[in-house]
């Protein structure tokens, strides 16, 4: 492989121009020297001139992993579509590496293409070190089981005509040969860089142009093939950002005035996003002393004014759990933000898993009818803030929102939304109460009331966690129990009345529907669309609304002779030992969708700590439909 | 009144209440239900008197609450209360002064609810330095549970947990809160002292910041005798006099042991908390110019129109 490498490096021959509909590429280093700024600067510009771009990190579980270790491979993985793109994709076609041993873990978690092109910094085949080049040599090895195309290339040497230590600088150097690879804007490239790097000096702004430069030239010398990807521009204004960003946002344009959160990941960089602008609109950030207290802290902001929010991840979740029960039985709005990982306990911090549905519904002692729904994009996590503030208050009660690390550290392009006051709620009524007005006037059909806060003349009355009577009295009959508790429940009744049944993506008959929630979306349709291109008759549902659920689910199932979740959370197999049809652990949509609709749902449910594969969900709906129809 | 809530635009101020002169009786609400002899009752009819004399408007008042005997107390005034979680009362209050700074906000624990279960909550309450009155009555036991040994149970005293008797020193609650940092007002006072009870809840309410007071308490079913050397005897206690703190000339000749203390004095005040030959009541700490957090963490209103208007503006920096 080395050697056919080298024909690569050629100076005269006009490159090969390869026309694609979309591509797949990743920058992966150790830790810190810089694969995901220079992933993030190439993503945003794409999107900018007019590419579908969906981006996700690599992210080691440490901080500073030692060097030159597979586990320590951090970057960005970057797909490019002339189309939108709604998803990670399968594998990666073009590959930039720092080192040898984070281009292994990825060539071990199957991601790259088996003809994949890996642009790898070769100097360590040069190194003093025999152990290093003994490794670089066992790598290449390792590596030429699959027919990859490996171009060694010697950045670091190339950057020292620019700088002095170029293990800070050749992550720029790499972005100027994507550019020239994929026929990148310069000039947004040098916009792109003074925006990353904008808490920066001049002079490292101008070097880090510089760099880009010069790696753009060394491509256009060097290298014999450009990729080209037909961008297609956007009609509408687009945004392009993460889905933390988005959520922090949809909080500002909801009108939401505190985020209360102690630190967790992958949630945080939410409270990141917000402590750096929230001030500016009038809102605060406040890091709580424990994940309790940051729930405590938006439950009496909300009790004694505008619902406020706070954010976190599966364990935070768990820790809050009391408070949540306290702000349903008192019928306190509050938003919390989940944006899962893998779990049980610690888990996967920085991957992504959906397995909190059933823990966001029901973990609580005692009946707590709550509001979950779940965006299915990034730009409706912007959306879901807006949603989720009016439901906490109109219904009085906790919604959860769940997110993900998928849609949380994943950039894409979406339509600039269209700004309204009236999504943010009203300056606080504090007008003495009208007579007769209690705490709790449940109407007695819908369960709803009007919630009074402190400072309404006439309105005193103390909120208690204990069961209480609609003046909030404290209850000592069984008869005043059973009421309350068909007044909290009867809301979710309510609000699922008020929704419009879900699409069905594809045909509304077929041999099989696959159901999903949260990030899964882009992957789930795409594999839909191949199945279907392939003749299989397969369409697929996707769920915002987890709690109530949706209207009419049972009818939409009924018109599919199989239905089956595709989830990222942990199911038995059918046909693992000891499995059962009657002990088989299910996935958690699937557990709910039975439990609602008594079909016999299905699931296909993995847990990889990685977004889906369009491909993987492909296989999975061969296997459940034989191309011709239903055996 | 002036209404000091500047996250929020108020549509309406309420009436004018200077209007209405509020007797004490307008303060009571259900009647309370600790046993006869409970010191919750002294504590929460002195409560009631401070409200009168400071004629707050109890729309404008919000007592916050965790769980325990004492935690009862909101339901027992005709103010806003907020009877939430066992050891969790300090978050909720805060929540409510960051968002209202214009509420006045009390806050009533326990011995467990607040050096127990919620202790985390406790010392970085203290560190926030919110405006709060915050009181913690201590009777050594937790009661409403029956009988369990609690962080400032006596050592020795037998419980339905510690049948043998309390096996650790007990916490000493003065001398934690003199050690964390930014704290701005430590105090105790006794429940059997009416007169010391109302004098310092009410520099307490005056002190902006916030104000800890441990309420020394019997519980008359579990603890009844655990204060009973300086209930019988007031030689065992001296209370701390002077002009910035608590003094209260009625007690003159009562309690003749006086210690002339400036409460500014952080180092005098840490070692008399460390001192257990005699029981201190008095202001042990106090200083109004440490930082407060709802202050520092101020911003100012925004309008829905001008929000709208921000985020039109953050857009441009996300947009393709």
């Amino acid at each position: 492989m080395l050697t056919a490498s080298d024909d690569a490096v050629v100076t005269h021959v006009p490159p090969t121009v390869l026309r694609v509909p979309e591509h797949t590429v990743e920058i992966v280093s150790d830790s810190g020297e810089g694969a995901q700024k220079c992933g993030q600067i190439f993503a945003a510009v794409s999107a900018k001139m007019g590419n579908g771009v969906w981006t996700v990190e690599i992210i080691p579980a440490e901080i500073q992993p030692p060097a030159r270790v597979p586990e320590g491979a951090s970057g960005n993985r970057i797909r490019l579509g002339s189309r939108p793109i709604t998803n990670w994709g399968d594998r990666t076609h073009l590959v930039v590496a720092f080192n040898e041993q984070v281009l292994l873990a990825r060539h071990r978690v199957d991601a790259l293409a088996d003809d994949a092109v890996l642009l790898i910094e070769d100097k360590w085949a040069r190194s003093d070190d025999p152990d290093i080049v003994a490794a670089w040599h066992s790598a290449m090895a390792e590596l030429s089981t699959r027919n990859y195309r490996i171009i060694p290339i010697a950045m670091e040497d190339a950057c020292l005509a620019v700088v002095d230590n170029p293990r800070k600088g050749k992550n720029m150097f790499a972005l100027g040969m994507l550019a020239h690879i994929y026929d990148r804007d310069m000039t947004r490239i040098t916009e792109q860089i003074a925006i990353a790097f904008r808490k920066k000096s001049e002079d490292v702004f101008a070097q880090n142009v510089a760099l880009v430069e010069l790696g753009y030239r060394w491509a256009e010398e060097h290298l014999d093939f450009s990729i080209e990807i037909p961008a297609i521009a956007s009609h509408v204004p687009l945004l392009v950002m993460n889905g933390n960003e988005a959520l922090g946002m949809g909080a500002i344009a909801s009108g939401m005035e505190l985020c209360a959160m102690y630190p967790i990941t992958p949630a945080t960089s939410v409270s990141h996003y917000l402590s750096e602008v929230f001030e500016r609109f009038g809102g605060i950030v406040h890091q709580a002393e424990d994940e309790i207290a940051a729930a405590g802290v938006a439950i009496g902001a909300s009790y004694a004014g505008k619902v406020a929010f706070t954010i976190t991840s599966g364990p935070g979740l768990a820790l809050k759990t009391e408070f949540l029960g306290l702000a349903i039985m008192t019928e306190t709005p509050l938003v919390v933000v989940n944006v899962q990982r893998g779990g049980p306990s610690t888990g996967l911090p920085t991957k992504v898993e959906q397995s909190d549905l059933l823990a966001a519904m029901f973990a609580q002692p005692g009946d707590a009818p709550r509001i979950v729904i779940a965006p299915a994009t990034i730009e409706e996590c912007f959306h879901v803030m807006i949603t989720a503030r009016r439901l906490a208050e109109t219904f009085r009660t906790v919604v959860m929102v769940l997110s993900d690390a998928n849609l949380a550290t994943g950039v894409t392009p979406f339509p600039k939304p269209t700004l309204d006051e009236h999504w943010q709620a009203a300056p606080l009524d504090i007008s003495p109460i009208r007579p007769g007005q209690k705490p709790y006037g449940w109407d007695p059909d819908t369960g709803l009331s009007e919630r009074i806060i402190p400072g309404r003349a006439g309105g005193m009355f103390t909120l208690t966690g204990l069961s209480h009577d609609e003046g909030s009295k404290v209850a000592y009959s069984s008869g005043i129990h059973q009421h309350s508790s068909a007044m909290r429940s009867r809301k979710l009744a309510v609000l699922q009345s008020l929704l419009t049944p879900p699409r069905v993506y594809g045909d509304n008959t077929g041999d099989l529907l696959l159901v999903g929630w949260g990030s899964t979306k882009g992957a789930i349709e795409e594999a839909v669309d191949r199945a279907r291109a392939e003749g299989i008759k397969v369409s697929s549902l996707h769920l915002r609304f987890l709690s109530p659920l949706e209207l009419g689910l049972k009818d939409i199932f009924s018109r599919f002779a199989k239905v089956c979740t595709v989830e990222i959370n942990y199911s038995d197999d059918p046909d693992d030992p000891y499995i059962t049809e009657e002990n088989r652990r299910r996935g958690q949509l699937s557990m709910l969708l039975r439990s609602a609709t008594v079909v016999d749902v299905d699931c296909w449910t993995r847990v990889p700590g990685e977004p889906l594969r369009p491909g993987s969900i492909l296989d999975a709906i061969r296997g459940r439909v034989p191309r011709g129809g239903t055996a | 009144m002036s209404y000091a809530c500047h996250l929020l635009p108020v549509l309406d101020q309420g009436e004018d209440e200077h209007e209405h002169h509020y007797e004490m009786s307008e303060y009571e609400g259900a009647r309370a239900r600790w046993c006869p002899g409970c010191g919750d009752h002294s504590v929460l009819t002195t409560v009631e008197r401070l409200l009168a004399a400071e004629q707050l408007a109890p729309e404008q008042t919000v007592f916050v609450s965790g769980i325990g005997c004492s935690s009862r107390l909101p339901h027992y005034l005709r103010t806003y209360g907020f009877h939430g979680i066992h050891g969790r009362a300090l978050p909720v209050a805060s929540g409510i002064k960051l968002h209202r700074p214009d509420l006045n906000v009390f806050v009533v624990m326990g011995d467990g609810d607040c050096t127990s279960i919620g202790s985390a909550h406790w010392l970085h309450s203290l560190r926030y330095n919110m405006n709060l009155t915050v009181m913690m009555l201590d009777n050594g036991i937790y009661g409403l549970t029956k009988n369990q040994t609690s962080p400032t149970t006596p050592q020795g005293f037998k419980s339905n947990t510690q049948p043998m008797g309390s096996f650790l020193p007990p916490l000493n609650p003065i001398s934690v809160a003199l050690g964390v940092t930014n704290a701005s007002f430590v105090a105790q006072t006794a429940e059997w002292a009416p007169a010391h009870l109302y004098a310092t809840l009410r520099a307490a309410y005056h002190h902006t910041g916030f104000s800890f007071v441990r309420v020394l308490q019997r519980c008359p079913v579990f603890t009844p005798t655990i204060f009973q050397r300086a209930v019988q005897d007031a030689s065992n206690i001296a209370l701390l006099v002077h002009d910035d703190g608590v003094v209260t000339p009625g007690l003159d000749a009562i309690y003749t042991q006086q210690i002339h203390h400036d409460p500014h004095d952080l180092a005098a005040a840490r070692a008399m908390a460390e001192q257990t030959d005699r029981i201190h009541l008095g202001v042990f700490f106090r200083d109004a110019s440490r930082p407060r957090y709802e202050e520092t963490r101020r911003v100012a209103p925004r309008t829905r129109a001008e929000r709208v208007q921000l985020l039109e503006q953050e857009f441009t920096r996300y947009a393709v």
